[in-house]
């Protein structure tokens, strides 16, 4: 039945300027003083309202956050927060006070233990825990929100926006909010007669306050190459060897770690001698991350796209425009749904974790801290969508074929891990802890970051397990137990069952890929030290004072 | 380059950090020459540790032994900078102590002390304490039979403590800039003085005070060289069968460079200050050089030769 | 500090090698002394390690190690500081490797 003539069809549009009014007591024009900001969200918010904060992997809008934390709440409470991380203290201060009641989230990492407190005492309602690309759909779907909060470097006296190296999810954000009447709040380091690039048109922003601190900014992604140990460089060469010469993949997504920053390091040494330059490598989906740089110097990598920045590299990135996405005005452009995209259907995903089960489901989650995923699903897991082809992708598809059934590609996930973990913790378990956390939680699902079914190679210190070549369950437990090392799991495989893997390849050992472990020492790393990345950027990369020593 | 050629002992740069005691003893002697006395078999592991239920090391964090260095007979001592910091507790010191009474009687070309050390075991107390005195007299006792013993310190722990008295009270010191020498360390300053004063956390700040291109340019070492085992191997080379002058007026020439240096210098609040005050251009580039540009830097102050051996 | 002992029979054995030594006693790591010694055919294996409670690991991993090589009469002796199996395996090899090349 079509719905009656006085049916209000645009009520969004309506309460859009309604806020604006109000308002328009507090502030005139777009500007706002830093000091009148929480009258401002007092007068543009509801009750109940669908708010999302920028609290990107790196970049926060903390200022605005912390605004939020100071409004009244008896004019406004039980807002529903839409935000992908969650990592500073006043994030969670608006639901202690009641202005925030339901939250729809990604990740947690940094606030997991009192995330975890505050679920407990019934403060945080969760809707669910999503992955970034699935949140961030949903902005476009049932989680549109009413009022944003974004933050940039600069802007204009018009509201032209810069966002610059660290864009990461502002393009999300701002697209979902401004197209459906909703209403755009930005925090700014500073103003400037002009912005470098406009990165968000001053059309789709309402409001901009220039706030007294600069924005938090982490760098998350640099690791110090005096960290990584022998064990992760035996590793990397067998991934080096084993993986990727093996299937030639080109087009990969490396997820944040010292294991995957030694196999950047040994591109220029170990994979130069290997004859691997151009032939694997070429495009990576990933941060600007410092070890890096000797693989881009060295000719190994060709294009870069990034999620997000890293602090000390815009210079670096400035100078390598035919490497890393940059704009007009030569900074970087990051962009954190493009790269999961493009992540998604390449031909690679690599990434560590800290339990595996006998399915090879592997999950970050402990029994007390509740963190959920980030993105790392979103890399890890088959392209199923996929159709056009590589040579990578074919070839895995062949290994994991069953007779009869219909050809397909399929993407490479690899978890790569030591058997055991700090405090002699075992990563190989019968059982996750991700259970005992939907237990705990009422959850519906135990929180599992990479599904067993997707993951196509296990890679430990012991070896590589192909899991695309397994031909039962039977078969996939024993590969597993066959490179969990001295674990208690690892020590109660079926030692012939084993054999027979390793005779066929499932299992292959260092030294069936011709790798001596004796030779897998930190002199092969192409840098050994934050300075030797300075060197070989020519003095452009410049490290946070936190890694220097100069 | 292939794969082979890749794992061949030339082709990697070893970095002496990251090498271990034994691999800097062997890499500062000719090839193959180097023999450990009271090598791990001997198991002389400390006592102190074992009735604190703490972990022991069967050379207890020392290396000593003889090797040739460009043909010439040397003593080595390598501390491992892994085990308790380098500390310096009493098997430890007694095996330091016996090599330097060993070169009185047989008087090699040199004796090097490959430093890296907190100091004193504290572990150990008294007999740390005691042992650092009975190596400081041992070194007196060589440097007046002529024997040359030169420092070298190269270790990510640098050279702290008791041993950074001992240290200038040898014939020569190398270093690359990467180590530290110095008594106190950065946070027992921070402690005692408050962090307005120095700030240990402050990394460039500790380096820049108590590091190797520091330590160089005040004239407190002798040699800068890169991180890398032929390096230090080639510098320490040079002080063979030269020892220093040991004698009263040594002393009094030392004492009087010092107080000149302090009067030069005392006012400055930071390290780039005095280097400026030695005419070095762009002070501040000082810890970004590297080891070449350094050099020139160096040779192209205003005041010509900014160095003196001590 | 947690002393184990396990000892081995019937393996190969070896004239090569006097004494080898790898490993540092640093957090997370080990020291490894290798020597050849008259033992009656066994090896023998002590260690001292300052993580209690992993008996079990200790001696599948030193089983494993000496079963593929000529370890009879030979002493292993061992001062651990929380190395993982992973780091254990590998100093293992190392000292195995140092033993053959008759150098320490």
């Amino acid at each position: 039945m079509k719905r009656d003539a006085q049916w209000q069809w645009n009520s969004l549009a309506l309460s859009k300027t309604a806020r604006l009014e109000r308002a328009g007591m507090v502030v005139q024009g777009k500007l706002v003083a830093p000091e009148d900001m929480v009258r401002l969200l007092e007068a543009v918010l509801e009750p109940e309202d669908r708010v999302c904060i920028e609290g990107d992997n790196q970049k926060h809008a903390d200022f605005l956050a912390e605004c939020l934390a100071k409004v009244n709440p008896e004019r406004i409470h039980d807002l529903h927060i839409v935000q992908s991380n969650i990592a500073l203290p006043q994030h969670l201060d608006v639901f202690e006070k009641g202005i925030a009641r339901k939250l729809d989230f990604s990740y947690s990492g940094p606030q997991g233990v009192r995330m975890a407190n505050l679920v407990e005492q019934g403060k945080v309602k969760i809707g669910a825990i999503h992955t970034y690309l699935e949140l961030y759909g949903r902005y476009f779907c049932d989680l549109t929100p009413r009022v944003s909060f974004i933050a940039a470097q600069s802007a204009d006296r018009h509201g032209n926006l810069y966002t610059g190296p660290n864009t990461e999810d502002t393009p999300a954000i701002v697209e979902a909010t401004a197209f459906k009447n909703g209403i755009v709040i930005a925090q700014v380091n500073e103003m400037v007669d002009t912005v470098p690039r406009v990165d968000v048109p001053a059309d789709w922003v309402n409001f901009v306050v220039r706030s007294p601190r600069p924005h938090y900014i982490e760098p998350i992604f640099t690791r110090d190459p005096a960290a990584i140990t022998e064990i992760q460089i035996l590793m990397a060469m067998m991934v080096i060897k084993g993986i990727y010469a093996k299937y030639g993949v080109t087009r990969l997504n490396h997820g944040i770690g010292f294991d995957t920053a030694a196999i950047e390091l040994l591109l220029p040494t170990y994979a130069e001698s290997l004859g691997l330059r151009g032939k694997i490598c070429n495009y990576m989906s990933v941060n600007p991350c410092p070890t890096l740089i000797p693989a881009i110097e060295s000719g190994f990598i060709q294009s870069i796209h990034s999620a997000g920045s890293e602090l000390g590299t815009e210079n670096y990135v400035a100078a390598r425009p035919d490497i890393f996405y940059t704009g007009p005005d030569g900074s970087l452009r990051s962009n954190r749904i493009f790269c999961q995209l493009a992540g998604h259907y390449s031909d690679l995903f690599i990434g560590s974790t800290l339990q595996v089960d006998l399915q090879g489901n592997s999950s970050t989650a402990t029994k007390s801290r509740m963190t959920g995923f980030g993105g790392a699903p979103n890399f890890g897991c088959d392209s199923r969508a996929r159709r056009h082809t590589s040579e990578a992708w074919l070839k895995a598809g062949r290994e994991a074929s069953q007779t009869g059934a219909m050809p397909r590609g399929r993407k490479l996930v690899v978890q790569i891990v030591e058997t055991f973990g700090e405090k002699m913790q075992p990563t190989f378990v019968e059982r996750l802890d991700a259970w005992d956390l939907m237990d705990r939680f009422g959850m519906e699902l135990p929180p599992v970051m990479v599904y067993g079914d997707d993951v196509t190679h296990l890679v430990t210190e012991e070896g590589i397990a192909n899991l695309l070549l397994c031909r039962s369950p039977q078969e996939r437990e024993q590969a597993i137990r066959g490179v969990s090392g001295f674990t208690p799991v690892g020590l109660a495989r079926d030692r012939q069952a084993v054999e027979n893997l390793r005779d066929r390849g499932v299992i292959r050992r260092p030294e069936d890929l011709g790798i001596n472990p004796l030779h897998a020492t930190r002199d092969l790393l192409a840098a050994r030290s934050i300075k030797d990345l300075v060197q070989w950027s020519n003095g452009l990369y410049d490290p946070p004072k936190r890694f220097r020593n100069w | 380059m292939n794969a082979n050629d890749l794992f061949a002992a030339d082709a990697l740069r070893h970095s002496y950090l990251e090498s271990t005691a034994r691999a800097r003893a062997h890499g500062m002697c000719d090839d193959n020459s180097f023999t450990e006395w009271l090598d791990p078999r001997a198991r002389l592991t400390s006592p102190h540790l074992e009735a604190l239920d703490v972990p022991v090391s069967f050379d207890d964090g020392i290396v000593i032994g003889e090797g040739r260095l460009k043909g010439e007979q040397i003593f080595v001592a390598a501390q491992e900078g892994r085990f308790m910091g380098g500390a310096v507790g009493e098997i430890h010191g007694a095996k330091l102590t016996g090599l330097l009474r060993r070169a009185v009687q047989e008087k090699p070309a040199a004796v090097l002390l490959l430093l890296e050390t907190g100091g004193v075991r504290l572990h150990e107390a008294n007999a740390g304490l005691v042992a650092i005195s009975e190596i400081q007299r041992a070194v007196f006792d060589a440097r007046h039979a002529k024997v040359p013993v030169v420092v070298l310190i190269g270790g990510g722990n640098g050279c702290y403590g008791g041993m950074g008295i001992v240290a200038p009270c040898c014939d020569a010191i190398v270093m690359s800039e990467l180590a530290r020498l110095s008594v106190s360390g950065p946070e027992v300053i921070e402690t005692a003085r408050g962090v307005e004063e120095f700030d240990a956390k402050d990394r460039a700040l500790v380096w820049r005070t108590m590091g190797g291109k520091h330590r160089y340019l005040l004239g407190e070492i002798d040699r800068l060289v890169d991180d890398d085992l032929p390096s230090f191997k080639e510098a320490a080379a040079t002080f063979l069968r030269r020892p220093v002058a040991f004698d009263l007026d040594a002393v009094v020439a030392e004492h009087a460079r010092l107080a000149e240096r302090i009067e030069r210098f005392g006012a400055c609040e930071d390290a780039v200050d005095i280097w400026a005050a030695l005419g070095i251009a762009e002070p501040e580039q000082i810890p970004s050089l590297d080891l070449e540009q350094f050099q020139e830097a160096v040779a192209r102050s205003r005041t010509g030769s900014v160095h003196e051996t001590r | 500090m947690e002393q184990l002992r396990f000892a081995y029979d019937g393996l190969k054995s070896s004239n090569v090698g006097a004494y080898a030594i790898a490993g540092v006693v640093a957090s997370g790591d080990l020291e490894i002394l290798v020597e050849r010694e008259e033992l009656g055919g066994r090896c023998e294996v002590d260690i001292r390690t300052s993580v209690q409670g992993f008996e079990k690991t200790w001696s599948a991993v030193t089983q494993s190690f000496v079963s593929t090589r000529a370890l009879a009469n030979t002493r292993i002796t061992i001062n651990d500081s929380g190395a993982t199996p992973a780091v254990v395996n590998l100093r293992l090899a190392q000292a195995a490797q140092k033993l053959d090349e008759g150098d320490a």
